[in-house]
């Protein structure tokens, strides 16, 4: 369960002045389901989810994650969440067992506990062949395969995923979208940030449109579909933001 | 504050630097291999380079001294010296380092000395070069010679003993034991070695751990984990830390292999050379500059803060940039801030006092070489250990204030 009221989140910027990225956000992820945070570059999706786990904290409002809230109780957050991001990268001169061995440590796991976790981790992955080698040399798919173990190893209640297939290959984000679709099945609350209409059709039970640091709106797909009057997902979030003008504008800043 | 996770982090950097080769080379390469090499590679070129120059007979001319065909003579015998045909071009040949010196014998010379005194000879040499150095010395050692026989033989014929013009010798002697020897000729270069290496080694870590993990990405990796950030930056903190004090421990340990080494050469080859020369024939094993091991303890234990210090503050610095190269830019010239307050240290004639005692770097090199000479001030060494512990512990605080700053991890 995820439970964001009134987030708001302010930088301060030699050239612009203050900037407030992610402005009275309020929005909740319920287990078993997924929340599809849709929104152009620099929309403040990726603000909003480190505001969840707890990598930045809000300037004002606040948020529960899994019970426990991001300000007063920020590691026991992160205890019960698995981040990956684009920019969630792996220690290239670990293998990919020590690796996900280190964040099993720093998750306080006894290490018979993180033996059997990476073993069961490894078979349901496909990574036994390259488990022992070292991340620097990886495809983008087996680092892809040892990040997801690597926020799996705790077994955490929440997911949050901030633009998990960026930069990938078809092949590779395609297990992303699946792997993202199980963590759904197995009851956990998945939260879901991206800028690819097919992947929120694909994915999310109820989506969020984040444009120029406010929710702008709020739904499942049908009922979006239905308030704005259009079929494709791509005219609906270019009407909820206010049209491609205003599009092209928060792009500008 | 958790002690495990501290550990963890430490465990883990560890692993990851000794995997880094850049930070290998700093931290373990250089330190190993720079104090043979300076001892061994630039002593022995240097000793080969003086040696060749006093094994050549340098080449010297007579300007003059037609009408003293006796001393002209007396010197084209010298077995040290080498007359060759004088040209009239004999200054533009010392410059051009054809010939090392020329010498002016002045008209009426030998003439001029029987009737009692004779005009100046005037020795031409090029200044600062070595090789025309060695043929003055050898030019004056001559005139020297001329002029006691001289003196000598004019008491003679008078029937005066020689005592009337030197009435008593003049000698010295060394007293101060080998280690103190040693203390002093390398009490100034040992702290300056070390606080650089303490320093180089910690910067490759430092900027790896921090700018270096921001540029691949896994800082942010690392911060979604649920160990308390102080926890992260004290862990990789002792990882910097390791780094310098290795780079430290690498170095003395090598250097005293080293003149252990160069000690057992010396002994071994130059032995029949220096049991020849009567007044140095003490064992020429001690003779060598030893350091004193309590000396080198007490630098070990002084460098302790002082390597807490480096590693604190450059971990901050590199904190704050976005990349290893932005991160290099910064800490690369704080060597020269290091190595200013190093130098001066070393400087003779600076000695320790209680306001020295509290700049940091330079109370070290001072209290170092002041060790390494047998010599304990405690008031002063308590006073630098006290001041450095708080600078450290300073640093520290604002290491880990900085990585708890949003505006600082997350720069973009």
């Amino acid at each position: 369960m995820i439970e964001a009221q009134h987030l708001t989140k302010t930088f301060k910027d030699k050239k612009r002045g203050v900037i407030t990225a992610v402005d009275d956000v309020s929005f909740t992820c319920r287990p078993g389901q997924i929340y599809g945070l849709l929104g152009a570059n620099g929309a403040g999706k990726t603000t909003t989810l480190r505001l969840l786990a707890t990598l930045l904290k809000p300037s004002s409002g606040h948020a529960t994650v899994a019970g426990y809230d991001v300000e007063r109780e920020p590691e026991k957050v992160r205890a019960q969440v698995g981040f990956l991001a684009a920019s969630t990268a792996l220690y290239g001169r670990l293998t990919a067992r020590e690796m996900i061995t280190y964040f099993g440590r720093l998750n306080g796991m006894t290490e018979p506990t993180i033996k059997a976790r990476i073993q069961h981790l490894a078979a349901e992955l496909d990574m036994a062949e390259f488990l022992d080698r070292r991340c620097d040399k990886f495809s983008t798919g087996m680092k892809q395969k040892t990040s997801i173990a690597r926020t799996l190893v705790h077994d955490p209640a929440v997911m949050i995923f901030d633009e998990p297939t960026l930069g990938l290959d078809v092949m590779t984000a395609r297990a992303i979208v699946s792997f993202v679709r199980e963590c759904r099945n197995r009851g956990k609350t998945v939260i879901y940030s991206t800028h690819i209409m097919s992947e929120v059709e694909k994915l999310c039970d109820t989506v969020g449109i984040i444009h120029g640091g406010r929710l702008v709106a709020e739904g499942t797909l049908p009922e979006l579909r239905a308030r704005f009057g259009e079929q494709d997902m791509e005219e609906v979030f270019v009407k909820a933001v206010g049209g491609e003008a205003a599009l092209v504008a928060a792009l500008k800043n | 504050m958790n002690l495990h996770n501290i550990f963890t982090v430490y465990l883990k950097e560890l692993k990851d630097t000794l995997r880094d080769r850049r930070s290998l080379m700093s931290m373990i390469i250089i330190p190993t291999f720079v104090m043979p090499a300076l001892t061994f590679g630039v002593g022995k070129i240097a000793a080969g380079v003086v040696n060749k120059a006093r094994e050549e007979i340098p080449a010297v001319m007579i300007v003059g001294g037609d009408d003293s065909p006796g001393v002209a003579a007396a010197l084209r015998q010298d077995k040290k010296l080498k007359v060759v045909p004088t040209g009239a071009d004999w200054k533009q040949q010392i410059s051009d380092k054809k010939v090392r010196a020329a010498v002016l014998i002045p008209a009426g010379f030998e003439a001029g000395l029987k009737a009692g005194a004779a005009d100046s000879v005037v020795i031409y040499n090029y200044d600062g070069e070595l090789k025309s150095g060695f043929a003055v010395s050898e030019l004056e050692k001559f005139f020297r010679d001329l002029r006691d026989q001289t003196v000598t033989a004019r008491l003679a014929e008078r029937a005066l003993p020689a005592t009337l013009v030197k009435p008593f010798d003049l000698r010295r002697e060394n007293v101060a034991a080998p280690e103190k020897v040693g203390g002093n000729l390398l009490g100034g270069i040992v702290p300056y070695i070390i606080i650089i290496l303490c320093f180089t080694g910690a910067m490759y870590p430092a900027m790896d751990l921090t700018a270096g993990e921001k540029e691949r990405g896994t800082m942010e990796t690392l911060l979604c984990s649920p160990v308390a950030r102080v926890d992260l930056v004290l862990g990789k903190f002792l990882m910097v830390l390791t780094g310098s004090l290795s780079a430290m421990l690498l170095s003395l340990t090598s250097m005293g292999l080293s003149a252990m080494a160069a000690g057992m050469m010396l002994g071994g080859g130059g032995g029949a050379k220096l049991a020849a020369a009567a007044t140095q024939a003490k064992a020429a094993g001690t003779a060598m500059p030893m350091i004193d091991p309590v000396g080198l303890l007490g630098v070990v234990g002084m460098v302790l803060p002082v390597a807490v210090l480096f590693s604190a503050v450059i971990f901050t610095v590199a904190l704050f940039a976005k990349s290893y190269k932005e991160a290099q830019s910064y800490v690369a010239p704080m060597v020269f801030l290091i190595i200013m307050p190093a130098v001066v240290g070393m400087l003779p004639g600076i000695d320790l006092n209680a306001r020295l005692a509290l700049v940091p770097i330079l109370n070290l090199s001072l209290v170092c070489k002041e060790m390494l000479s047998g010599i304990w001030h405690w008031n002063y060494i308590a006073l630098i250990f006290g001041s450095s512990c708080v600078y450290a512990a300073f640093a520290l605080m604002l290491a880990v204030k900085m990585f708890n700053r949003e505006d600082v991890i997350f720069r973009a």
